[in-house]
């Protein structure tokens, strides 16, 4: 408005720039869209995990404030007259009551229901999968530590959060899972009497349990969780995706498409996609069918009970256990229940912990912003692997009886082989990972030094058969050898330059140590040369 | 971490970029990036028209579901059933809306990234990265700024003012732990004790009414409550949580033993039903061995011998309690159980 000249150049513009312009005058919209707007991401099916995390978090969002606008959360109890003739007449709580309404007398409340529900299972299980690519790849390294920590924060909550998400309904099968986790908390020497009153407002399981846990499930966790989510996008943003190693691609580029329009197009699209699915799936197959068992009941229980999936592992830990108690003093520590809760904490501390102790173990401080393939860090891969054998033996331990009455099994067979496999399962799996990496590593060695088996066989004139091995292409060649690798940390000299003696600490010696396991002679094979390629791509006819 | 020197030596040497000359004399270098490949659509109208069509047709199919999702809405009562092979006898509600929103979400997203894939141009780009740490001179700089401010606040000189702001810092939430406190009650005994006491008629469960000894036969279960507990009581849930009671018959000369034998009437003995590991409720009798099963996680108890653990991870046997048969002939408790009931926890001794 300040000279004729502006508001001239203004009534010229289109209507979209002038209502950018308004905007920019306000927020700077155009210093953040300069930087933003073609913004390269590199494409890769393994990137999408991610993403799926991302949009059924959104999902979760959407249908959950929907959910609340019809579940009561109360423990009041009330005869149920609802339209699902079976439980009519039964005493329940108002929340149970409210969740059958949902279910039966609010038009698409049963489709909402088993959306937030549907999505929640894959929103934990596309973290998991997620993380296992961002370890595998070793993507948590250097810079990207910090954002390793928020999506393992954001792992942890989800769980906490589903867990008091299904426990809402005051179904006979909630009941029992939170009963599970009252047992636990009572199992905490010292404390846990206490956390449990307090947890409960009395004892179990009381009036303020479903009120309590709606505001942790809907405001105070998923609260946290979207800051974490929200961090941890920028930080994405902020560090530049991480890429595979290829030709042109380097440590200090990201090669890939612009944010606008394609990765918009196909991320913004996969959101679609995503909850598509979801809904698809959400229409056609029951989950939580919390009308099936009634309302919950102390005296009460089912057989097959069985947690959501994310919380199974937990389970198996309780379930195979042995009942060990000590009683001293006048005191007694249930390490029955106590040692799986201690075991379940450090399974997931672990994770976080893991980008840590690499970097120690490395001493490396620079950025790494291309890839490993799994391979090529051989100790890494099979501690991750090791880790996901225990995790899946407990879910097979979470799920004994279930396996016992589907395979016509013992359930004290299962539970022996879960207590055995959980030791022996891991170092197996270590030790064969670690083979299957280092083979894969030599089958790349030859691939680069003697090319790639064509399947041509060849006659030679006196008669001998050979295949003929065609060369890689550069960029072949070079995606195979990108790679770096590390030579294991030694102590150091035991004198120094003056001739006085310097003990190496225990530290150091538990580096070297492990530094040895993960880089030295015989956990990796060395890169070829340029020498070994001359000298072997020279010499024609010999093999 | 003392490492600084070591790790120098055991870091890998970055590897080759693309130089002109490198390509030629080291088999390893990068060769840069390769050059495009044209797609069908890049090189052919006709193709790329048929992608048009095709995104345009998904996004049609999509408000088409959407009109169908309203309809469903609309046309079906929320408690009709239907009969859908595989899937059996499902809502009518429930499936059309899940369907037809599924429907109208995931053509949008396949529109999305089919016009994605083959119209928009394809063509990677490189962008540069710049280290996340800051120069030497942004750091000074920062540094300089953070210790001028420093001075300025005085907050290393004035001792006293840094002392007491501290001190009332970490004081203040303290109010708000202290507000927690009104969470709940102290646990004090409240664990120790159950609704049963002595001269208690046990009610079976089922029918409301008290037992009599003839009631209970060799190889039934019953589940009784104490007298004066009834399901409409204001605390029904949280007493039965802990008096809940399993009866059983065994002939006497079968009770291992002997305290319960003891205990017993004539045969009839009364476990708590709360399973010692995490407090489920035990509910799976085998008649023949005596052996109840916790569903939850398979601890089994063997109710001829005290029902003492025989598997799975409960840490102690099920209490006992002690019963009797009043002058009307009905089953009575002869006091509380004697421990408490359910899981374990450290004040339980």
């Amino acid at each position: 408005m300040s000279t004729t000249t502006a508001s001239d150049s203004k009534r010229k513009a289109p209507a979209g720039e002038r209502v950018a312009d308004w905007a920019d005058g306000r927020l700077g919209i155009y210093g953040l869209a300069k930087a933003n707007m073609r913004k390269i991401f590199p494409d890769h099916w393994s990137f999408m995990l991610g993403e799926i995390c991302l949009y059924s978090f959104i999902i979760i969002i959407l249908t959950g404030v929907y959910l609340t606008l019809f579940f009561h959360p109360s423990m009041n109890e009330i005869e149920y007259h609802g339209s699902y003739v079976p439980m009519q007449g039964i005493r329940m709580t108002e929340a149970y009551a409210s969740t059958l309404d949902i279910s039966f007398d609010v038009r698409g409340g049963l489709l909402i229901r088993q959306i937030h529900h549907w999505a929640a299972v894959i929103f934990l299980a596309g973290m998991f999968v997620h993380m296992m690519r961002v370890f595998f790849t070793g993507a948590f390294r250097k810079p990207r530590e910090v954002n390793w920590l928020f999506g393992f924060l954001l792992l942890v909550l989800g769980m906490f959060t589903g867990f008091t998400g299904y426990s809402l309904p005051d179904d006979l099968l909630s009941g029992t899972g939170v009963r599970f986790t009252q047992g636990a908390i009572l199992s905490m020497p010292i404390v846990g009497t206490y956390i449990s009153m307090f947890l409960f407002g009395g004892e179990f399981p009381g009036h303020d349990m479903v009120a309590r846990f709606y505001s942790i499930h809907i405001l105070l966790l998923p609260g946290i969780m979207l800051g974490l989510v929200v961090a941890h996008l920028i930080l994405v943003f902020y560090h530049k995706h991480t890429q595979f190693p290829g030709p042109g691609r380097t440590n200090n580029n990201v090669v890939g498409m612009p944010l606008l329009p394609v990765y918009m197009a196909k991320a913004g699209g996969f959101f679609f996609l995503v909850f598509g699915v979801i809904a698809v799936i959400s229409g056609m197959f029951t989950i939580n069918p919390i009308w099936t068992m009634g309302p919950y009941r102390p005296d009460q229980v089912s057989t097959g009970a069985q947690p959501d999936w994310y919380m199974g592992f937990a389970e198996g830990l309780v379930r195979v256990m042995p009942g060990w108690e000590i009683n001293l003093w006048g005191h007694t520590l249930v390490l029955g229940v106590f040692i799986p809760l201690v075991v379940f904490g450090l399974m997931l501390a672990a994770i976080a912990l893991y980008p840590f102790i690499e970097a120690w173990i490395t001493g490396d401080k620079r950025e790494h912003h291309i890839l490993d393939r799994p391979r090529n860090a051989p100790t890494r891969t099979a501690l991750g692997v090791a880790w996901v054998t225990a995790y899946m033996i407990m879910l097979v331990g979470g799920g004994n009886d279930i396996f016992a009455t589907h395979f016509h099994l013992s359930i004290n067979a299962i539970t022996w082989f879960v207590r055995i496999a959980f030791f022996a399962g891991p170092v197996i799996a270590f030790i064969v990972t670690k083979r299957i990496c280092l083979g894969l590593q030599r089958r790349d060695r030859d691939k680069v030094l003697h090319g790639r088996e064509s399947g041509i066989i060849k006659r030679l004139p006196h008669g001998e058969f050979v295949e003929i091995h065609e060369p890689l292409s550069q960029a072949q060649r070079y995606s195979l050898t990108a790679h770096e690798q590390y030579t294991p940390a030694e102590i150091g000299p035991t004198v120094d330059e003056n001739g006085v003696e310097r003990k190496p600490t225990r530290m150091q010696k538990l580096r070297a140590k492990l530094s040895k396991g993960y880089y030295g002679e015989g956990n990796q094979i060395p890169k070829p040369t340029v020498e070994e390629y001359q000298e072997i791509t020279s010499g024609h006819g010999h093999h | 971490m003392s490492s600084q020197e070591i790790s120098k030596e055991s870091l890998p040497s970055e590897q080759d970029t693309a130089h002109g000359t490198a390509v030629a004399e080291n088999p390893f270098a990068d060769p840069g990036l390769p050059p495009h490949k044209p797609r069908i659509q890049d090189i052919d109208e006709r193709a790329a028209k048929r992608s048009e069509r095709t995104v345009a047709l998904l996004f049609t199919t999509s408000m088409l579901a959407t009109v169908a999702f309203i309809a469903s809405f609309v046309i079906f009562p929320v408690d009709q059933i239907v009969y859908v092979w595989p899937l059996g006898h499902v809502s009518a509600t429930n499936l059309s809306l899940g369907l037809t929103l599924g429907l109208a979400l995931f053509c949008i997203g396949a529109g999305a990234v089919h016009w994605a894939r083959t119209l928009m141009s394809d063509h990677e780009m490189a962008d540069d990265r710049h280290p996340i740490e800051a120069t030497p001179e942004v750091k000074a700089k920062v540094m300089a700024d953070f210790a001028d401010g420093a001075r300025e606040s005085a907050l290393g000189r004035r001792k006293l003012i840094r002392n007491t702001m501290f001190g009332a810092l970490a004081m203040v939430p303290l109010s708000g732990v202290v507000l927690l406190r009104e969470l709940g009650p102290l646990p004090e005994k409240k664990l120790f004790h159950t609704a049963w006491s002595r001269g208690k008629q046990l009610i079976n469960m089922n029918t409301n009414e008290p037992l009599r000894p003839e009631d209970i036969v060799v190889g039934s279960l019953t589940f009784a409550k104490p007298e004066g507990l009834e399901e409409d009581d204001h605390e029904f849930n949280t007493e039965i949580a802990k008096a809940a009671l399993m009866i059983v018959r065994i002939l006497p000369e079968d009770i291992k033993d002997k305290r319960e034998l003891e205990w017993s009437h004539d045969g009839i003995v009364a476990f708590s039903k709360i399973c010692t590991h995490v407090g489920c409720p035990i509910s799976l009798y085998e008649q023949q061995t005596h052996h109840v099963l916790c569903p939850c996680h398979q601890s089994t108890f063997d109710l001829s011998d005290g029902a003492r653990v025989i598997f799975g991870p409960a840490g102690h046997a099920l209490p006992q309690l002690r019963i009797g048969v009043n002058d009307e002939g009905f089953l009575e408790a002869l006091g509380d159980f004697p421990e408490p009931v359910g899981p374990a926890f450290w004040e339980r001794g």
